[in-house]
């Protein structure tokens, strides 16, 4: 429970500060990420394993490491964007709603049953929508708002739907219990179909990713970030869970389903990719690509599997994290978003541009970037069914992908501009974010300890 | 010798010029690291040679062993046998002429040095790798820098040229993982090591799919018919330098794959797919050979004549002899020498006269002597004069292959030498109208190579004549290690 109460108390300070004091937007920011740097390393320390109220809250050794992961990617982004998160009226807002949406993800990745989860789910998503919003003036930004909470109010009532089909044919909502009483009944399969629509939703897999796009190119950039990093890590998480001890005994079923929707979403998120004009849609058709290709790796069911799912989605963090943050500044400085305004940015500002194209090459995974060793043991764990059909579409896909990842690269490095992005200054906060990500980019894949340490914590 | 010094030393040169202030320190910084490079080689060469006249009959030499990701079994294996070492050294040649050659580079002089040296580092790794995993790292970090070089310093359709080099690249590593993941997951040992895979039977049904996935995809690197589309225009687009690190060395890299990996684990499935590699690559090198003679562009003679010459690579591959694998491991130094040789010379009168086609040039001998004669050199070496290195390697090769009785491969066999004809044709009419004639208008004041450039080329000619002269002593590194491969291949079918 460490981590849950550190999380709840900063949302309480933040609160408390937020109405009693005058403190001003940098000094405050300075002071939350220094919280949320204390944050990420106390998650290292004095972890306890077990469970808690009945078997609603169990941790172990796994989780603790999972939540460490969200819990950088929310410090990176109290860094990344600290030059717009100062302009903010609202940041001591802004915070809370994350934090807490981070406390629903930690209780959600801890959940030991399903109302538990559902309602962890729950505080997860809400405070997303509001995040959404945080453009006050624009009205995109209150259309992603809206479009996301309808779209994730659809999905929550098709999940419970699935959760009562469980419990009326299992008798039980606990994660425990319920595998031992599966039969494979049409009934439950169905619950289980309906119990994976709603993880489809929030993990953007196609055909249920048709929100993703408007609402990654109508909120703010920071939340567009934290959306596609730090929610669909936190969902991942859970879907191991879900499938590998819920749903164990149903592999067999499972096992086509998510062999399908991983190919579709592959094929759907990288031609939708190859066209998009818009920086913001682009990352989010390249995340649903990305999505796919951790379907690859889940749909192996083995040790393997878990390991290489969680060590994608902490290059993930780093080479998303990375990519956002360019467009963020570039966005924040000009106004402009689009991949054609990019052009001949390597003449004005040759730093962001070789950490965005760390970040691409990563997000491609191109060699020695870590983002290589991420794709390379997901597809060698999907691979070990033997299914070399699926293999052979999620390696050709890798080709698409790098085809719309150099489309960037090439306006970056090649292509002429008269009127180029002019000099960007950084703040220290921001550049010292990028310099992390980028050093996590060539060393994560390289030092092979990390990912015999996330092997390790699932032994 | 502690071969980890041929990954470190570029890895080094990489920061030492990264850390420098102005262009003329990147430039020393990179000649330096070059000639550390080249040295290297050189003392590798010899330390394996020593070894072998020690009596030191080891399949591997100067073999290291790292764990790197035990979960996957996965060890940073890396050692040499013959063929690696051939591979080697061609690499250095290529890359120390490769720096010299691009001395007035000005356009971002610090990112084009470090790319070139960065490809070196991929190619060398990938030789030295006794590991899939590692060895497919390598490859792939090879394709990077190639996209950025031709889209940055290229000239022409360089964007188009560029994406479908990386994507057709890509395309073929991706063939190559999915081989390499079957390699994996059918041999009962569950490992990417070479060595082991190469010590245990893989089932002939894995053999029977992996084997056409790994050699396509290998193929595709190094121009196997019809796979050889982004040749042409990836190396007409690059830079001088660009293009002598693609042919010369990435080339090669396909080459040595289809063969060490490919051919080596799965002597079963090279056996069943031996014909279509024959019949594809007959076909491209005499396709190669006549598309060449429709060619008015220097660099798209070039490029399409490696098609061929790559060709005879693959030839000798699929004919399955021991001295045709051989000649196929010469021809792969030799080609790789002498297309880079072409390619600095294209660069150096491109440089002079700013146009590249033929037509327009004329009587170039008697402005700048020192670079039209290094094109004869090259010339005669590409059509095969005896005393030059192509003569040998193709000899061998046409040897080889005429060991295999039966109508077909001898008909194969003639097919691909009717191409030394075409060859002919080409290289002296092009030679001819750029070299000889009256001096074209304009032309009058042209100067010839300068010390860099002389000393590129030189070096180059230093390769291309010593395996000319003295083809011993290549043929001695190389058959030991083919005949390994040989005797794999004969204790399946006897």
């Amino acid at each position: 429970m460490k981590s849950e109460w550190v999380i709840a108390f900063i949302i309480f300070l933040l609160l408390f500060i937020k109405v009693g004091t005058e403190m001003k937007n940098d000094q405050l920011l300075s002071l939350v990420q220094i919280l949320l740097l204390v944050n990420f390393i106390a998650g290292f320390f004095f972890n306890e394993t077990g469970s808690l109220f009945g078997g609603l809250f169990t941790t172990n050794t796994l989780m603790v490491f999972q939540k460490s992961v969200l819990n950088l990617g929310v410090y990176l982004i109290s860094l990344l964007f600290s030059g717009w998160l100062k302009k903010s009226e609202h940041m001591p807002e802004f915070f809370i709603l994350m934090l807490s949406a981070l406390l629903g993800m930690f209780f959600m990745i801890s959940s030991g049953n399903l109302l538990m989860f559902f309602l962890s789910l729950e505080l997860s998503t809400i405070p997303v929508a509001a995040m959404a919003n945080f453009d006050l003036e624009k009205k995109v930004s209150s259309e992603a708002a809206m479009k996301m909470i309808l779209s994730s109010a659809f999905s929550s009532g098709i999940l419970l739907f699935g959760i009562s089909l469980i419990y009326g044919t299992t008798g039980t909502i606990s994660f425990a219990e319920i595998p031992a009483l599966l039969n494979g009944s049409p009934l439950q399969i169905l619950a289980f179909v309906f119990l994976f629509t709603a993880f489809a939703f929030k993990l953007s897999i196609v055909p249920f990713h048709l929100w993703t796009a408007d609402v990654y190119e109508g909120a703010p950039i920071a939340v567009t970030a934290f959306l596609s990093v730090i929610s669909k890590g936190s969902i991942a998480f859970i879907l191991i869970t879900a499938l590998y001890k819920v749903f164990a005994p149903m592999q067999e079923a499972w096992y086509n389903m998510v062999m399908l929707l991983s190919i579709i979403t592959m094929i759907v998120g990288n031609l939708f990719a190859l066209r998009q004009q818009n920086i913001k849609r682009f990352l989010a058709f390249s995340s649903i690509a990305q999505v796919g290709f951790i379907l690859v790796g889940l749909s192996s069911n083995s040790i393997q599997g878990v390991s290489s799912v969680v060590y994608f989605i902490l290059i993930y963090v780093f080479s998303n994290l990375a990519a956002f943050a360019v467009a963020g500044v570039i966005a924040q400085q000009t106004g402009k978003e689009n991949i054609g305004d990019y052009k001949g940015l390597y003449q004005t500002n040759p730093f962001i541009s070789w950490i965005l194209a760390l970040a691409l090459f990563s997000l491609a995974g191109i060699p020695p970037t870590a983002g290589f060793f991420g794709k390379l043991f997901l597809i060698t764990a999907g691979a070990s069914k033997g299914n070399y059909f699926f293999i052979t579409v999620a390696a050709l896909n890798l080709v698409i992908s790098l085809y719309y990842y150099l489309r960037v690269i090439r306006a970056v490095f090649m292509d002429k501009n008269e009127h180029p992005v002019e000099k960007i200054l950084l703040d220290p906060p921001v550049k010292l974010g990028m310099i992390i990500c980028a050093a996590a980019i060539l060393l994560v894949g390289l030092l092979s300890w990390i990912y015999d340490y996330i092997t390790s914590l699932i032994m | 010798m502690n071969l980890l010094l041929l990954i470190l030393l570029p890895l080094l040169t990489i920061v030492t010029i990264l850390l420098m202030r102005n262009a003329a320190q990147v430039k020393w910084a990179a000649l330096l690291g070059s000639t550390g490079q080249f040295i290297l080689a050189l003392v590798l060469l010899f330390g394996f040679r020593q070894e072998r006249s020690a009596g030191n009959e080891a399949q591997i030499l100067f073999e290291l062993q790292y764990n790197w990701f035990p979960a996957w079994h996965i060890s940073f294996h890396i050692g040499v046998n013959g063929i690696s070492v051939a591979m080697i050294l061609l690499t250095a040649f290529v890359v120390i002429a490769g720096v010299l050659v691009s001395w007035n580079i000005t356009k971002m002089t610090k990112e084009f040095y470090c790319l070139l040296i960065m490809l070196s580092l991929g190619a060398y790794g990938f030789f030295i790798s006794l590991d899939l995993f590692i060895l497919f790292f390598f490859l792939e970090i090879a394709v990077i820098p190639k996209y950025l070089l031709i889209g940055i310093w290229g000239s022409g359709k360089k964007e188009y040229a560029a994406n479908k080099l990386a994507l057709m690249l890509m395309g073929g590593s991706a063939l190559v993982l999915v081989g390499l993941l079957g390699v994996y997951f059918g041999s009962s040992e569950k490992t990417f090591d070479l060595v082991t895979l190469s010590q245990t039977h893989i089932p002939i049904e894995i053999q029977k799919i992996c084997f056409p996935l790994l050699f396509v995809g290998f193929g595709v690197f190094t121009a196997l018919f019809p796979f050889h589309t982004w040749v042409p225009d990836g190396h007409s687009s690059a830079p001088t330098a660009g293009s002598m690190f693609l042919a010369g060395i990435s080339m090669k890299l396909g080459g040595y794959g289809c063969l060490r990996v490919a051919t080596y684990i799965m002597p079963d499935g090279a056996k069943e797919y031996a014909s279509i590699i024959i019949v594809l690559s007959s076909i491209a090198i005499l396709y190669g050979a006549f598309a060449t003679m429709m060619q008015k562009d220097l660099k798209y003679i070039n490029a399409y004549s490696s098609v061929s010459h790559c060709g005879f690579v693959l030839l000798g591959i699929g004919m399955l002899t021991k001295t045709a694998m051989t000649g196929a491991v010469m021809q792969m130094v030799s080609h790789g020498l002498m297309t880079a040789l072409f390619f600095a010379v294209i660069g150096m009168i491109y440089e002079r006269t700013h146009t590249r086609q033929v037509n327009e040039m004329g009587g170039l001998l008697k402005v700048m002597p020192f670079i039209t004669t290094v094109l004869f050199i090259v010339g005669l070496c590409s059509l095969g004069l005896p005393g030059l290195s192509g003569f040998v390697a193709e000899m061998t090769i046409f040897m080889g292959s005429w060991q295999n009785p039966g109508t077909f491969h001898r008909i194969a066999t003639i097919a691909a030498c009717m191409s030394i004809v075409v060859t002919a044709v080409y290289i002296l009419r092009a030679i001819g109208q750029t070299a000889m004639g009256p001096l074209k208008e304009g032309y009058e004041n042209l100067t010839d190579a300068t010390w860099n450039e002389k000393l590129a080329a030189i070096v180059l000619i230093a390769g291309i004549i010593a395996i000319g002269l003295a083809p011993f002593w290549l043929n001695d590194l190389v058959s030991p290690a083919t005949e390994i491969i040989m005797q794999k291949l004969g204790a399946v079918h006897p």
